[in-house]
């Protein structure tokens, strides 16, 4: 039996493209969310090099406003697999006291955006492989597998060195650099039955839960600190909920769900009316095209 | 069969490609709500008056939704009850002909758009091309807007007529012709009611049943080495995936260029240990003692891989600059990165017709035959037999653009006749060609006359455009270790290096240059420092050594 499943497709495809950046970037660094994109793209990295570790580090761009949840998993994973965690956190808009409640889009862009940046500036990085797949949006639907950025770390959409079969162009200059997306051709179905397959730890804020939310436009927002700013008549009640996809918690929606094991989560997905990032607040901000625009800012 | 299927749709512009795929999503129900809703809310402010136009959930640039083009190639991912389907959506303007190639080498199988009003247009010939030229081996002919010409199915077969006539010029085996209306929804899902005489499948019937796997028996092993995995003194591994075949614990293998033979004693599947991996996984493989492999080396079950410096491609140039004969460009080929330099343009090919025409040189969008020479001998195969080993892209040194793609045709031999030869004693190199100099490009080429190979008593030529030799003199070759005595200007003596003694007469090298060395002491003392050297840092022994101007100088040109 010699014919690979579609995961198998996929998994080797992912392991090709990340051995590439090994073997042929100078500097390569591999964005870490700690969703469940890059729970999925640790994994693929530590198989990749197994019996070696990834020969490279793993940056978390902390806004500091991510569930709690999170940065415990974060520091649990890293521990675990022995794997070098950078943390990059934009101190002077920390300081400044930039938050999601006063600041809207520009918020995202200093913490999340600017942050980036200068995380890879900072240490000097050539190559940076991101978890961003082509189903989740339409400008990541037109984006090359290996994305040139210029010395601004800013995208042209419409001028990318075409990219045929797995003949990957790594060449760059002094100050220019390369986004890389392994996981570009899976589904966010893909992504859940890897998951299962594979059984790859992820933040129980996936599985459905009682957690204190409130009702704010269209989403539940989970009240995970005290920090969290409550509008006037707002009141936190408990509802069963999960996150289909997971960042700053006030800018995160929740659904109301009964998926509490991975198996109830695929046939949620499978069956879901709304694509995932409905839940993000962020990319409703802006408009239709108001992700590209931001890549070409310099953002993921 | 495999449960996925990746597919592209090309054509013309406004052939309506990505109306298609937009309806046959929506159709299938493969849309969330909220793209549903956000593309009721664009048509509505879009030019169509109200009416769902369904490119728009396809063309995601801003740049493409102003101009009402599509720009770059776009992938959709769906999946029906009986399938999985990757489609990459590309442009039809011959400007963006490039974004159409990189979907056409990702695609097992191509639809391509023909508008039944216009019928068979250039870009639907350049795109048949293209898409063969890549690899695709399944062709669906989609003829759209068949609602524009009343479903005639008169019309249909004449454009049946020469899709068929195309086909056999390009030489396509399994084709499938099927009249729809993409706007309308006419054989797209639904078998139309329009078109009662058409009793073949629906377009998306087609895509869930065709089987596209290839026939892969009785094929060699053959694995690209990507990177050595070395976490300790214990282990080394070659990482990288089968590209062809089986391997399996115990099996012999040939490294390649290296040729030698070592066992497999562990298989890593991942991070799994393994008895065998297939075509397609991604392995680290450990063989049983030392050998020489490096990134870009090949492990393989198949000692007749060929090896060579020189092979014969068909090129799609995609750069705004021209091709460059003479000019250096970086190769990518399988896992080796190389210096390659395009030595001559064969002929291009008309896209429309098929037609060889002579060229010096390419444009953007060209198709062209060429030969080119990498700097050392690679593993290389011809596309048509090992496709891994028969995908080229090159890369602009100065720009870093991918200027082109192709596709190996033919590994031409090694064997390049020799300049002197007396029976085994044989000295290569470039003594008589002639070196031109561009003043302009700033660039050096070699442009090999009519490859004469000088025996004993044979006349050799004393003046070219860029040399000019005395009646008598030596040639010393420490790459052959041979010398070769010219006296009267014709070959005297042919002989093993380690035999010369000096003679008092001229000294050149096999390439014209003039050989620093007035006596038998410097001569023993050259041959020991090129014994001694590195052979990757030859130039400063050859600053000690060689004199260009001699005899030699590069005549100046216009071309290249």
């Amino acid at each position: 039996m010699s014919e690979l499943s579609h995961l198998d497709e996929l998994e080797a495809e992912a392991i090709y493209i990340i051995r590439e950046v090994a073997a042929e970037c100078e500097k390569p660094v591999m964005l870490y969310s700690i969703g469940k994109d890059s729970s999925v793209m640790l994994h693929l990295a530590m198989k990749a090099f197994y019996p070696e570790k990834p020969p490279f580090p793993f940056l978390h761009v902390n806004t500091t406003w991510k569930f709690k949840e999170m940065i415990a998993f974060r520091d649990q994973t890293a521990k675990e697999l022995g794997i070098n965690m950078i943390e990059y956190i934009n101190k002077e808009g920390a300081a400044r006291g930039v938050n999601p409640f006063d600041y809207g889009s520009s918020y995202t862009d200093i913490m999340k955006t600017q942050a980036l940046k200068q995380a890879l500036k900072k240490y000097g990085f050539t190559a940076a492989f991101g978890g961003g797949r082509r189903d989740e949006e339409k400008s990541r639907a037109k984006e090359r597998i290996f994305s040139f950025r210029n010395e601004a770390q800013a995208w042209d959409p419409k001028n990318q060195r075409p990219e045929m079969w797995k003949l990957y162009n790594t060449e760059i200059n002094q100050g220019e650099s390369m986004r890389v997306f392994p996981i570009s051709n899976w589904t966010e179905t893909d992504i859940w039955e890897y998951i299962k397959r594979e059984n790859i730890p992820i933040v129980s804020l996936y599985f459905a839960k009682e957690r204190p939310v409130v009702h704010r436009g269209n989403n539940l927002i989970m009240v995970d600190d005290d920090r969290m700013r409550l509008n006037p008549g707002e009141v936190p009640e408990m509802k069963k909920v999960r996150f289909r996809t997971l960042g700053c918690y006030p800018l995160t929606g929740a659904i109301e769900s009964e998926a509490d094991t991975l198996d109830k989560i695929i046939a949620e997905t499978l069956s879901s009316v709304e694509s995932e990032r409905t839940s993000r607040v962020i990319d409703n901000d802006g408009g239709e095209a108001s992700m590209e625009k931001r890549k070409r800012e310099g953002y993921f | 069969m495999s449960g996925l299927l990746k597919f592209i749709t090309c054509g013309s512009v406004d052939d309506g490609k990505s109306t298609l795929i937009g309806h046959m999503l929506y159709d299938s129900k493969l849309l969330y709500a909220d793209q549903k809703k956000a593309l009721l809310l664009d048509s509505k402010v879009g030019s169509r008056g109200g009416d769902i136009d369904y490119s728009l959930l396809l063309d995601g640039l801003m740049a493409e939704r102003e101009q009402g083009i599509t720009i770059d190639v776009a992938y959709r991912y769906f999946t029906t009850d009986r399938r999985s389907f990757i489609v990459a959506d590309t442009p039809g303007h011959e400007e963006y002909t490039r974004n159409m190639a990189v979907g056409a080498s990702f695609a097992q199988l191509a639809v391509i758009l023909v508008d039944a009003t216009q019928g068979i247009l250039v870009q639907t010939r350049r795109h048949s091309r293209i898409c063969a030229l890549m690899g695709i081996h399944y062709f669906v002919f989609a003829v759209n807007k068949m609602d524009l010409v009343q479903y005639s199915e008169k019309r249909f077969q004449s454009i049946v007529c020469d899709i068929q006539k195309l086909a056999k010029q390009l030489g396509l085996k399994n084709v499938m012709v099927i009249p729809v209306s993409a706007t309308e929804g006419d054989n797209i899902t639904r078998r139309s009611e329009n078109m009662k005489w058409y009793t073949g499948s629906t377009l998306l019937d087609y895509l869930e049943n065709v089987d596209v796997s290839e026939n892969n028996e009785n094929t060699e092993f053959y694995l690209p080495v990507q990177r050595v995995c070395r976490p300790n003194h214990t282990f080394r591994g070659f990482a990288g995936q089968v590209e062809s075949g089986v391997v399996k614990f115990g099996q012999r293998l040939v490294t390649l260029p290296s040729r030698e033979t070592a066992t497999v004693q562990s298989l890593l599947v991942g991070d799994k240990q393994a008895d065998r991996a297939y075509a397609g996984q991604a392995v680290t493989i450990q063989l049983d003692r030392e050998v020489d492999v490096s990134r870009g080396c090949v492990l393989t079950s198949d000692v007749h891989l060929p090896v060579s410096r020189r092979i014969t491609a068909t090129l799609l140039w995609m750069d705004d600059e021209t091709l460059t004969v003479g000019r250096e460009y970086l190769a990518k080929l399988g896992t080796k990165r190389i210096p390659a330099v395009v030595k001559n343009i064969q002929y291009k090919i008309d896209v429309n017709s098929g037609e060889q025409i002579p060229t010096q040189t390419a444009s953007k969008n060209e198709l062209v035959v060429c030969e080119l020479e990498f700097t050392e001998k690679i593993v290389v195969d011809e596309f048509r037999r090992n496709k891994t080993l028969g995908e080229l892209i090159l890369i602009d040194r100065v720009s870093h653009m991918t200027s082109a793609c192709g596709v190996v045709e033919h590994v031409n031999s090694n064997t390049e006749k020799p300049v002197f030869a007396d029976g085994s004693l044989q000295v290569g190199g470039y003594l008589y060609d002639e070196l031109y100099f561009n003043p302009e490009t700033v660039l050096l080429s070699c442009n090999p006359s009519q490859k004469v190979t000088y025996h004993i008593g044979d006349r050799v030529p004393d003046n070219g455009d860029s040399f000019h030799y005395p009646a008598n003199y030596d040639v010393l070759s420490a790459a052959a270790q041979t010398a070769v005595f010219i006296r009267n200007g014709a070959v005297a003596r042919i002989l093993p290096l380690a035999d010369y003694l000096y003679t008092g007469q001229p000294v050149l090298d096999e390439r014209g240059l003039t050989v620093n060395i007035a006596s038998q002491e410097e001569f023993k003392r050259f041959l020991t420092a090129y014994q001694m050297a590195n052979k990757k840092k030859l130039a400063s022994l050859r600053n000690q050594w060689l004199s260009f101007g001699n005899f030699r100088r590069a005549a100046f040109t216009d071309t290249f």
